[in-house]
């Protein structure tokens, strides 16, 4: 694929956790719409990645593109490049990470209204959309503590998706749910992939990464094996 | 948190009553005769700040009780912290005290074939523990009172005081008197007769009394003007102008007190035996000596001595108060009025320290959490030594220690010392509720584009709220309590009118029910709508 048609470019990414490379030298290219499984075992780099990415952990060298904002090796991004790049970037957390003393509902309206200013209403009836499409619009008053784990991904994926991101990523999505929501979870993100999104799924469930995605990469030590 | 817990106070008399004290009349009142002289209602009276070491006095008495084991003792009791002259550790000797209080003891005790043993006691405590038995007589600058007389034995007077009006120099033609001080602001200790002299005063010529806990701040806060004057009795006076060289005393009496020995009300005989030994002292020239040696000697005592003397069936004044004034439930209704104000001092005064203390508290914890390394090291000095020292430390530093270079209102010093304090406290809390919220969701907040003012305002602040909420209601119920320690710097709290009231009517039975009846009425309404709150946030 041209670097021009690919959401998310990776060229020789390191990532360091202390004296510690915890990635060295990914590139990555994901193209719209596409689905791609980054698999390893636990510690081989692939949530690193993903922080990286969304601009949680510093980049060490190399660099990333996303939609077309660089990010160069250096402290984490801050002011007007943050800005574009959460407008670019959605993130799943393995724990969802909801906030605990909202509804779900303003869970998913809370960065519509205070960092897109959006109203009120405009916001609500979006996020309630989201919520409908994503199956859950009967637990929009819920709070996360009322939520099953499969309910609260949901919302988590309906919050990620609630700015309207083009690239969204995934850290273990199947932790906590059981066989048949897999199933159900591997529907949706193709769903969301045929709507256009582009997604990249850091997980290290074989048969969830075989039945989702377009294209599996396979993480060792930090580096890119297959 | 717990806090400072009261001090014991330095020095300070009882109170008599206003109303039922017929009133020495300021000025014109060249002093009275004991016969003549309307008693001055009750209570108690001391004085003097004098840092003594009660360990010393401790091991005096320890002392003294291994010397006079096999002899009877005349257990005697006094507050070595109101300083000379009337009881105070021997500057050449701290495990023994002096004082002419000390010379009395033991003229009583050579009477009476026994041998002295001192007990330290809280001035506010001498007469509730000479009523339970601690020891067997009182003896510590108290003042005749009424009250006294009515739920003590009390002994004759032996010494009689003028209360005199201290000002400074260059004021000393324009406040002569009390009625030229209208408007003006004059200091004395609380629950002393000076006290209610100046509250009869207060609406007689519309001056403003400052109640103090120890009589060595009413001169140095006169000297620094945030006083006009002070009204005490002479030996302080005295020793106020002395310490001060820009004060004088102005020569006309205010008004007339006696010292007194005070007994268990069934200790009749013992009393009788004290006044009989006091009685030949003042004849045989004895207590004048004793006075002469501590430079306290005038004309008023022969005087004194020749009508007590001469009145062989009482021995002392008798008080005029009506007996009515005594009843508890009389005193009560008229005291309301005051602790009402009290309270309302103590809630106002707790509500907005605890407002200064939650800000105080969230900007300490705000550098502590998200500011640079060398203000989180500042702010970690700042609350370690906030935490570290004594409340009652900070306010006496605000108030008195920085006197010199700024004069706070008491109140407002007040305010600050509990506001600064308490922020400490919150800052902790608030610190700790902060970090208490878990990281994923400041991950989740910064991947949606919050930024860090909108993460604390939005995300992390409300929920660290929610932990904060018992602790914070914790610590406001502790303020309002801890409030009461600014009756050292002159505020007149619910406390501090309850220690009025009490002295007053010589029990706190009544007005301890009373006075925690008013501060549970401030206080569980906290506690319940933080629960409430609590419940409605529990679902979340």
């Amino acid at each position: 694929m041209a670097p021009d048609l690919n959401v998310l470019a990776v060229r020789d990414l390191e990532v360091r956790r202390g004296v510690r490379h915890v990635v060295r030298g990914v590139s990555l290219d994901v193209g719209r719409g596409e689905i791609v499984a980054v698999m390893g075992a636990s510690g081989a780099g692939k949530t690193s990645v993903l922080r990286a990415v969304a601009g949680l952990d510093p980049i060490a060298a190399g660099s990333v593109a996303i939609d077309g904002l660089q990010l160069a090796a250096g402290p984490l991004p801050r002011g007007e490049t943050l800005r574009q790049l959460h407008r670019r970037v959605g993130m799943v957390f393995q724990f969802h990470h909801l906030f605990e003393h909202l509804t779900a509902l303003h869970n998913v309206w809370l960065a519509l209204v205070h960092v897109q200013r959006h109203s009120q209403a405009e916001a609500e009836r979006k996020a309630r959309e989201l919520l409908d499409h994503l199956g859950v619009g009967a637990r929009a008053e819920a709070t996360p503590r009322e939520l099953s784990g499969g309910e609260a991904q949901r919302v988590a994926i309906a919050r990620a998706l609630a700015v309207g991101p083009p690239l969204l990523l995934m850290d273990e999505p199947t932790a906590s749910l059981d066989p048949a929501r897999r199933g159900e979870l591997a529907a949706t993100l193709r769903q969301l992939a045929s709507e256009g999104r582009t997604i990249v799924v850091a997980t290290h469930d074989e048969e969830f990464a075989r039945s989702c995605a377009h294209r599996v990469l396979i993480m060792e030590e930090g580096r890119v094996a297959r | 948190m717990s806090h400072a817990v009261r001090p014991k106070s330095i020095s300070r008399r009882v109170r008599l009553k206003p109303d039922t004290t017929p009133r020495l009349t300021p000025d014109t009142t060249p002093r009275l005769t004991p016969d003549t002289t309307t008693r001055l209602k009750p209570d108690t009276t001391c004085r003097r700040p004098r840092i003594v070491s009660i360990l010393c006095v401790s091991v005096a008495a320890l002392v003294t009780i291994s010397v006079s084991a096999q002899t009877p003792e005349l257990r005697w009791g006094g507050d070595a912290e109101g300083g000379a002259p009337f009881v105070e550790a021997d500057p050449n000797d701290p495990a023994r005290v002096v004082g002419f209080e000390v010379d009395i003891a033991q003229l009583l005790a050579e009477g009476l074939g026994r041998t002295p043993r001192f007990i330290q006691t809280g001035f506010t405590t001498i007469d509730a523990s000479v009523a339970r038995g601690d020891f067997d007589i009182g003896l510590s600058g108290i003042e005749d009172s009424y009250a006294r007389r009515t739920r003590l034995a009390v002994t004759v007077p032996y010494y009689r005081f003028q209360e005199i009006l201290t000002v400074r120099a260059a004021d000393a033609a324009r406040f002569r008197t009390l009625a030229d001080l209208r408007g003006r602001r004059v200091a004395t200790l609380a629950a002393t007769l000076a006290f209610d002299l100046l509250t009869a005063a207060e609406k007689e010529h519309g001056l403003l009394v400052v109640p103090y806990e120890d009589d060595v701040h009413p001169y140095t806060d006169l000297t620094v003007g945030r006083v006009d004057a002070v009204l005490l009795d002479e030996v302080l006076a005295e020793r106020g102008v002395r310490r001060h060289p820009g004060l004088t005393n102005q020569p006309t009496s205010v008004g007339v007190g006696y010292y007194v020995g005070i007994l268990a009300p069934e200790n009749v005989a013992l009393r009788n035996q004290i006044d009989a030994i006091l009685k030949q002292a003042m004849r045989d020239g004895r207590l004048e000596t004793i006075f002469r040696r501590w430079k306290m000697w005038n004309d008023d005592q022969p005087n004194l001595y020749g009508r007590v003397t001469a009145d062989e069936s009482s021995g002392a004044p008798q008080p005029q108060s009506a007996a009515s004034d005594l009843s508890v439930w009389a005193a009560t209704r008229r005291y309301l009025p005051s602790l009402l104000t009290a309270t309302v001092i103590t809630l106002v005064l707790s509500v907005l320290s605890m407002a200064l203390a939650i800000i105080v508290g969230v900007l300490i914890a705000s550098g502590r959490v998200y500011g640079p390394a060398p203000l989180k090291t500042l702010l970690t000095g700042w609350v370690e030594l906030i935490r570290g020292t004594p409340l009652l430390l900070q306010l006496f530093v605000i108030y008195y220690g920085l006197a010199t270079v700024v004069q706070l209102p008491a109140f407002l010093a007040a305010l600050i010392g509990l506001g600064l304090n308490y922020g400490a406290y919150e800052s902790e809390i608030y610190r700790s509720a902060l970090e208490s919220v878990p990281p994923g969701q400041l991950d989740a907040a910064r991947t949606l584009g919050f930024s860090d003012r909108q993460t604390l305002m939005l995300i992390r602040g409300p929920q660290a709220l929610r932990l904060a909420l018992a602790p914070m209601t914790n610590d406001f119920v502790a303020l309002l309590k801890d409030s009461s320690l600014v009756s050292l710097i002159t505020v007149v709290e619910l406390t501090k009118q309850t220690t009025i009231f009490a002295s007053n009517i010589g029990s706190w039975f009544v007005p301890g029910v009373v006075c925690a009846a008013l501060y549970l009425a401030l206080s569980l309404p906290v506690s319940h709508l933080a629960r409430r709150l609590e419940k409605r946030w529990r679902r979340t």
